[in-house]
């Protein structure tokens, strides 16, 4: 059988594949707007992720690849923003009972 | 036995740095002489005063510009100062105009937070908890 999901919807499933990366959104969830700095202490102190700068940079990137996170320049930071939006895709696809 | 007497943040303008560490931060000018195009400038904690001086440091080598920026686009604090209580010093802060990139964050065994400090840098405040 043939997924014929589009490339968006394979970003997405592979942005959520990997644990790391839903940390970085579970801590974007609860503070939106950080530099990469304090993405790195939150992994790092509160998870024991001991990943590298650059490695985190890459997991932001793929993260942004999804939609999942929006990087913007405040000024001469660059903050990084989480959208749930394009996780609509996934109960647009497989819808959940709201009674349930 | 060796220890710390001075550290340095490059600052892009010595008068305006002076302002706000002064001003804002709460600390105070220690040593101010002419040193060439610049001045040995130096403040340091009213909580210290005989303590290490931090050097207002003119970053004018080529180099400092880049360094400085690609610091700042990531968030990241190259210096660190101890206060009491982040959360209150934040508050403080903010209602004096500072900025900061991180509010004050529970890490568990530090609270921390970062502000910039209008002069190309960007400065920690931690507090163990």
């Amino acid at each position: 059988m043939v997924d014929d999901a589009g490339p968006a919807d394979a970003a997405l499933f592979r942005a959520l594949a990997d644990a790391t990366r839903r940390t970085i959104l579970d801590e974007l969830t609860e503070r939106d707007g950080q530099t990469l700095f304090e993405i790195c202490g939150r992994l790092s102190v509160r998870h024991g992720l001991t990943s590298s700068r650059q490695a985190i940079s890459q997991h932001l990137a793929v993260l942004e690849e999804a939609g999942l996170v929006h990087s913007r320049r405040e000024g001469r930071h660059k903050l990084h923003h989480l959208d749930t939006g394009p996780l609509r895709a996934v109960v647009e696809r497989w819808p959940i009972d709201p009674t349930e | 036995m060796i220890r710390i007497n001075v550290t340095s943040v490059l600052v892009d303008d010595q008068a305006k740095a002076l302002a706000f560490y002064t001003e804002k931060l709460g600390f105070q000018k220690k040593t101010d002489v002419p040193a060439g195009e610049a001045r040995w400038l130096t403040v340091v904690s009213p909580a210290d005063p005989d303590g290490v001086e931090l050097l207002l440091e003119p970053d004018g080598h080529p180099a400092a510009g880049a360094f400085k920026e690609a610091l700042a686009a990531d968030g990241i604090p190259w210096t660190q100062f101890a206060v009491d209580d982040v959360p209150a010093e934040v508050e403080r802060l903010k209602a004096l105009g500072v900025h900061f990139t991180q509010d004050a964050t529970d890490l568990g065994p530090v609270v921390t937070a970062v502000l910039d400090d209008t002069c190309g840098n960007l400065i920690q405040l931690a507090a163990m908890t």
